[in-house]
């Protein structure tokens, strides 16, 4: 660690990880659910499941996030934080905020949290991953604005990378296009169409900036190649990604009652949006392929190479399988798209998120790199949550293949219901492999506590 | 990566690349916009259609049911419910659950009045009448 006030990204990491438990805990009541249906009901019926899962997932990520901008501003800025305070103060609030919105859909009817809390003066709430309530949505506004203040400040007191530049410009992104979250009209395809500007620009667009420029500084760090190539590539690899996932968006305008030229558009451009995953991935060897030194921080790699990897399978090639206008037209809301949104959420931004963890936390608790025995442990954490995605994902993917075809493609229809009965040997499989995720999860949890000789501190 | 290709070069393409297709997309948006009237229904967004859209929203349907085609995959769709099973049956429905059959995924009661029932079928009745390019394939979602 090079600056002091590096260290306010410690917090924000151990709520991340702290987060991602929880995260995973609501996902194995969901896997659950699927199976035996009436599991923990009426006490926590599965949407309530649902919401606690996807929104721990969205908030530990923006921990994460702000966690890695803490970490890496002031030292590509080569100057202390413009206010460690004020770091230290959002994190409170986020933290505050955040767990008594997840308290308050566990123990409130959603229709009561939505009462006290000023849904009948601006509805916002209700909307799939934008089910927060209104104080909270404007809570996140206020903690990104604050944020946002603190980084830009920091940045335009020191130097100016393209990787600090281009982490900027996502960020300041995702804090725009969250402001549509406030947009809700009555005419449900308005709705929709602009819940879209919150989700897929984020997910597929802004997002993806701050994900190639944090892969970007870890890769500078741990391979030691030249900072222009690495930026050449970043800008590459952005530029890739805006071009195609900005029109890419049309992809989820075909059916809510848009314009029938969406389905070119979102076709043609979002075939290509694996185009970016995959330049992601060949940067991420190519460089550690030529690397300069041997970075004591093995693990830090294995993270950086896989979020390469998963990224590519899991937003590129999976989302691929389904982005076609007449593929889509039978898996669109099926176990494909759930089969996707996991291995995607899981190998772009859960990945990166650790890949930065990996790198940093070691270096905030004062040396270089973890002892070998510790970095082993978090490699199996690695493996287990990586391999065990893989197969979450293909058993997702068997019964939407399934499912599509008893109810979309047969000339004998299946009722919804008939055919989840029918694909349940799926579900249970799927839940066995979110088990042994839960068990990567614990070894990753337990490398933090391996002790052993610590690399000493070398300044990169 | 060549000599040729300088980081001065990759930085214009990323914003002159950027700022083209964001525009694009807003004028494809003003675009959507302006022919929405003849595909969204909008005629027939009654007030009870909007507070169906409010009970809708404030039950976090969306959180185990997909609604064209969007939300969560637990429950049936609902899109096109209202010509698949009808005003009466959908009331009929709502007001029985939870079912209590052991092992089967339940439904919560939401305890809606009659008119918050209406207010319900009318909101999904104004959704299967979106022009949603033939979508769901059939009857069943």
């Amino acid at each position: 660690m090079k600056y002091s006030s590096q260290s306010v990204a410690m917090p924000y990491f151990i709520a991340a990880i702290g987060l991602f438990v929880g995260q995973i805990i609501f996902g194995l009541v969901m896997g659950l659910q699927y199976v035996v249906g009436d599991f923990l009901f009426p006490e926590i019926p599965f949407n309530v499941a649902r919401m606690v899962h996807t929104n721990l997932l969205i908030v530990w990520l923006l921990f994460g996030f702000m966690g890695a901008t803490y970490f890496l501003v002031p030292e590509e800025a080569e100057t202390e934080l413009y206010s460690p305070k004020l770091a230290l103060l959002m994190f409170w609030i986020f933290l505050v905020a955040g767990a008594a919105t997840i308290l308050g859909y566990l123990l409130v009817p959603y229709s009561t949290l939505a009462e006290m809390t000023g849904n009948n003066i601006l509805a916002t709430m209700g909307r799939e991953f934008l089910e927060q309530p209104l104080l909270t949505k404007i809570g996140i506004v206020i903690v990104a604005l604050a944020f946002l203040f603190n980084i830009t400040m920091t940045m335009l007191k020191g130097r100016k990378t393209v990787i600090s530049i281009v982490l900027l410009m996502g960020l300041w992104g995702l804090a725009i296009f969250f402001l549509f979250s406030f947009y809700n009209p009555g005419n449900l395809v308005k709705d929709k169409f602009y819940w879209w500007w919150v989700v897929h620009l984020w997910v597929e667009g802004v997002w993806e900036l701050i994900m190639a420029a944090i892969l970007a500084f870890v890769l500078i760090k741990v391979t030691g190649v030249d900072r222009e190539v690495i930026e050449k590539w970043l800008y590459v690899i952005i530029t890739l990604a805006l071009v195609t996932g900005l029109i890419g968006t049309g992809h989820h305008y075909f059916w809510i009652g848009t314009p029938e030229y969406w389905q070119w558009l979102g076709s043609v451009f979002s075939a290509l949006e694996p185009i970016p995953f995959f330049a992601m991935t060949v940067f991420a060897f190519n460089m550690v392929n030529r690397r300069r030194r041997e970075h004591p921080n093995k693990a830090a790699v294995l993270w950086a190479l896989g979020t390469g990897v998963m990224a590519f399978l899991g937003a590129g090639v999976w989302g691929f399988l389904h982005t076609l206008a007449p593929v889509n037209y039978y898996t669109h809301g099926s176990q494909i798209t759930a089969a996707h949104g996991h291995m995607a959420f899981y190998g772009a931004y859960v990945l990166v998120v650790l890949t930065i963890i990996s790198y940093a936390m070691p270096l905030l608790r004062g040396r270089a790199a973890n002892d070998e025995r510790a970095q082993v442990c978090e490699m199996w954490g690695f493996w287990l949550m990586t391999i065990s995605m893989v197969f979450i994902t293909l058993f997702l993917t068997a019964a939407g293949i399934l499912q599509v075809w008893l109810q979309r493609v047969s000339d004998t229809p299946m009722p919804f219901m008939a055919v989840q009965d029918q694909v349940s040997l799926f579900y249970w499989m799927r839940l066995w492999a979110g088990v042994v995720f839960a068990a990567g999860l614990v070894t990753y949890l337990a490398s933090f506590f391996v002790k052993g000789e610590s690399k000493p501190l070398i300044h990169a | 990566m060549s000599g040729t290709f300088t980081k001065a070069m990759a930085r214009n393409i990323f914003y002159g690349g950027a700022v083209f297709f964001f525009l694009l997309l807003v004028a494809l948006s003003f675009d959507t916009m302006s022919g929405l009237p003849k595909s969204d229904n909008r005629a027939n967004l009654t007030e009870s259609v909007l507070r169906g859209k409010h009970i809708w929203e404030t039950r976090n349907c969306i959180g185990c049911h997909t609604l064209l085609g969007e939300g969560a995959y637990f429950a049936p769709e609902l899109g096109n419910v209202y010509p698949r099973r009808g005003a009466e049956f959908i009331k009929a429905w709502i007001k029985s659950q939870p079912t209590g059959t052991p092992g089967r995924r339940q439904m919560p009661n939401f305890n809606l009045t009659e008119q918050e029932l209406d207010d319900i079928v009318a909101f999904l009745k104004y959704t299967s009448e979106i022009n949603t390019q033939k979508w769901p394939p059939n009857i069943e979602g």
